[in-house]
């Protein structure tokens, strides 16, 4: 009987991965899905964080499609076995609530991360940032290198993208006042979708000589817009800038079509996040106004929706891509 | 002369031993696999026998396993449903849209149940009179129904459904016994009868196993599909309900991927894809194996890749151990 033989294996393979659970604190991350760089970097920086502590087991965990329904059978498994906390990247930010609610009624500190899960189904959310330095930061990136100023345009994803919208909105309110001398000619949007993207840069460059740079708050529109400067021997006039992946973007770096990027530190991001969930498990109150220490990070200070933002994005420039291409 | 003759001969009314055709069945091979199952997890995990674990773990199959015992008639008939998901996403966003406009929870019942039995009913029509093949008319309304959801939503969501209406999806009966399950276990008693035990159930056969010779001997096939199309989105539609129930809310995205998962525990249940054969005991098996399966692996945080290999290998080794089985046997005659 073949199945037998499978059963028998997975048996034997079940009791060799249950781990002898020690009087630890068991703190779970939950991630959108597995298989993911940027999940497996913050992963990464879990996994430090829970070394620094000393006492804590991490679970690092997700479900394979990045669904609201599967992430709720993965946090029902870990009701199960009585975790202590559980650090949650979600899918949907209202359908996990009750599942969340559920997790909290038996005693289970919940903080969720990166993607967050509405207030009444968490005790803690950690932005990898907030909007406004989002939307700075991205205008900083390109009036960084254009001493002079000058025209600037921004290619982002769907016109329907919640969080793009906000960063632009907080973009161009930025401007007037921290960098007068930018310019702002259009946003135009690729849809996250690469040939899309690459049309839309193409436009741009056509429709706007004088363009000093184009702005991709979008890791698929920066590339295609990079790609495109690098096509058209455009490097040194446009520079390319937004938010990006180093190991999908370090080549547009090394070649000059972009000057730097900038995006959310994973790594940093789980760590903080493990930090957050084991100050709770520890008796830390969470409420408006407290600050919480994030071990190498710093602190962060919860707002009156209990969110806090860890940082600024980290920028990568041509002194650090080399090293963070090979983590994400 | 003729009496010795009569008397030498015993003639069986059936060629196999009853007893060991039962053993043989394929719902005895099921129990075993779900016994073997259910052992190895108590085995491999201590938080696996304890009355909320085992209660929580139904709620990973209950909602698909409710469509999938309507799934099952449909795929004896020789059709198939692969619009189940997208109605369910129809459904549970319609019911989003009258909260808005004040419904309440008798009401979005209602609705929930009528937008699934509408478009089991346009599903039906399609095939059943204009003559399209069901897989083409449902990979179609597939699209349509979750697109329409899409219009109505955006990337928005729909939230604050009353208290009332969240017991559906997250409430208890009694202890531990959820309203799902209970729900589920009715149905499957309902789903028992009428495919076992009522002359539409045969029908349902006799279609399955030659829909023209059904159709001279007097059955009414297009009737009997239609029907069975507007049962597989009464179940959505109740599913919707459930699921909407138990998450809280409604986005256009909810319950990707259900259809396949459906069919999954339809033919790992023992239905013939090929339709005219199989039972809704083999489909509830199934729907306990593949619950069974899931939570066990994830009590030990196994990563949800290795989970889908699994699956997937149960689902081949299942439906190749009887073909198997049979080469063996012929060879050996």
């Amino acid at each position: 009987m073949k199945l037998w033989t499978l059963l028998a294996a997975t048996a034997t393979a079940a009791v060799l991965m249950a781990a002898p659970a020690a009087a630890q604190t068991r703190i779970a991350l939950v991630v959108k899905s597995l298989g993911n760089g940027f999940f497996d970097a913050a992963a990464k920086g879990a996994e430090e964080a829970a070394a620094e502590l000393g006492d804590v087991e991490l679970i690092y965990t997700g479900p394979t499609a990045a669904t609201a329904e599967a992430q709720i059978e993965v946090v029902n498994s870990l009701i199960a076995q009585q975790v202590d906390a559980i650090a949650i990247s979600a899918n949907d930010p209202d359908a996990l609530v009750p599942a969340l609610q559920r997790a909290m009624d038996r005693g289970i500190k919940v903080i969720s991360w990166d993607s967050g899960v509405a207030p009444e189904g968490r005790q803690i959310h950690l932005n990898p940032s907030d909007i406004d330095l989002i939307g700075e930061t991205i205008i900083k990136l390109a009036a960084d290198y254009l001493p002079e100023g000058g025209d600037v345009a921004i290619l982002s994803a769907a016109s329907t993208a919640t969080n793009q919208n906000a960063w632009i909105e907080a973009a161009k309110a930025a401007i007037p006042e921290k960098f007068p001398n930018i310019n702002l000619v259009a946003t135009v949007y690729g849809d996250d979708d690469s040939v899309k993207s690459t049309e839309e840069a193409r436009g741009l460059i056509a429709a706007y000589p004088d363009l000093k740079a184009i702005i991709a708050p979008t890791t698929v529109g920066v590339v295609a817009a990079a790609q495109v400067v690098t096509d058209q021997n455009l490097i040194g006039q446009i520079n390319v800038t937004g938010l990006a992946l180093p190991s999908e973007f370090k080549q547009f770096i090394d070649n000059g079509a972009s000057q730097a990027v900038a995006l959310w530190n994973p790594i940093d991001l789980g760590y903080s996040a493990v930090y957050l969930a084991n100050a709770l498990v520890e008796g830390q109150e969470a409420a408006p106004g407290a600050t919480f220490s994030i071990g190498k990070v710093g602190e962060v200070t919860l707002d009156d929706t209990n969110s806090a933002a860890m940082a600024a994005p980290f920028q990568f420039d041509k002194t650090n891509i080399e090293e963070f291409s090979k983590i994400y | 002369m003729t009496d010795m003759i009569t008397t030498g001969r015993r003639l069986p009314d059936r060629l196999d031993n009853p007893v060991k055709s039962a053993a043989l069945s394929w719902e005895s091979l099921l129990v075993l696999v779900a016994l073997g199952i259910f052992i190895a997890n108590s085995f491999a995990s201590p938080y696996f026998l304890n009355a909320w674990s085992l209660s929580d773990l139904t709620f990973n199959f209950t909602e698909k396993a409710l469509i999938a015992l309507a799934m099952a008639l449909v795929i004896i008939t020789g059709e198939i449903d692969l619009s189940v998901a997208s109605i369910i996403a129809l459904a549970s966003t319609l019911m989003g849209l009258a909260l808005q406009y004040g419904a309440d929870t008798p009401m979005l019942v209602a609705v929930g149940v009528g937008v699934g039995i509408l478009c089991g009913a346009f599903n039906g029509f399609l095939v059943t009179g204009l003559k399209l093949p069901s897989i083409v008319v449902t990979i179609g309304t597939m699209s349509l129904f979750r697109g329409i959801a899409y219009i109505i939503l955006g990337d928005q969501s729909f939230k604050g459904y009353p208290a009332s209406f969240s017991w559906f999806g997250q409430g208890y009966v009694w202890w531990v016994i959820s309203f799902e399950l209970v729900l589920f276990l009715v149905a499957a008693v309902i789903f028992y009868v009428l495919l076992h035990h009522t002359n539409f159930g045969r029908r349902v056969f006799a279609i399955g196993n030659n829909a023209t010779a059904a159709q001279f001997s007097g059955v009414r096939v297009d009737r009997i599909k239609f029907v069975l199309f507007c049962l597989t989105g009464l179940m959505s539609g109740i599913a919707a309900v459930l699921l909407t129930a138990r998450l809280g809310s409604t986005r256009p995205s909810i319950a990707q991927g259900f259809e396949l998962e459906v069919i999954t525990m339809v033919v790992l249940g023992g239905v013939s894809i090929l339709g005219g054969a199989g039972s809704i005991i083999g489909v509830v098996l199934a729907a306990l194996i593949i619950g069974l399966v899931t939570f066990g692996l994830g009590l030990l945080n196994v990563p949800g890749i290795v989970m889908s290999i699994f699956t997937g290998t149960l689902l081949i080794v299942v439906i190749a151990l009887p073909i198997l089985w049979r080469m063996y046997k012929e060879r050996r005659a």
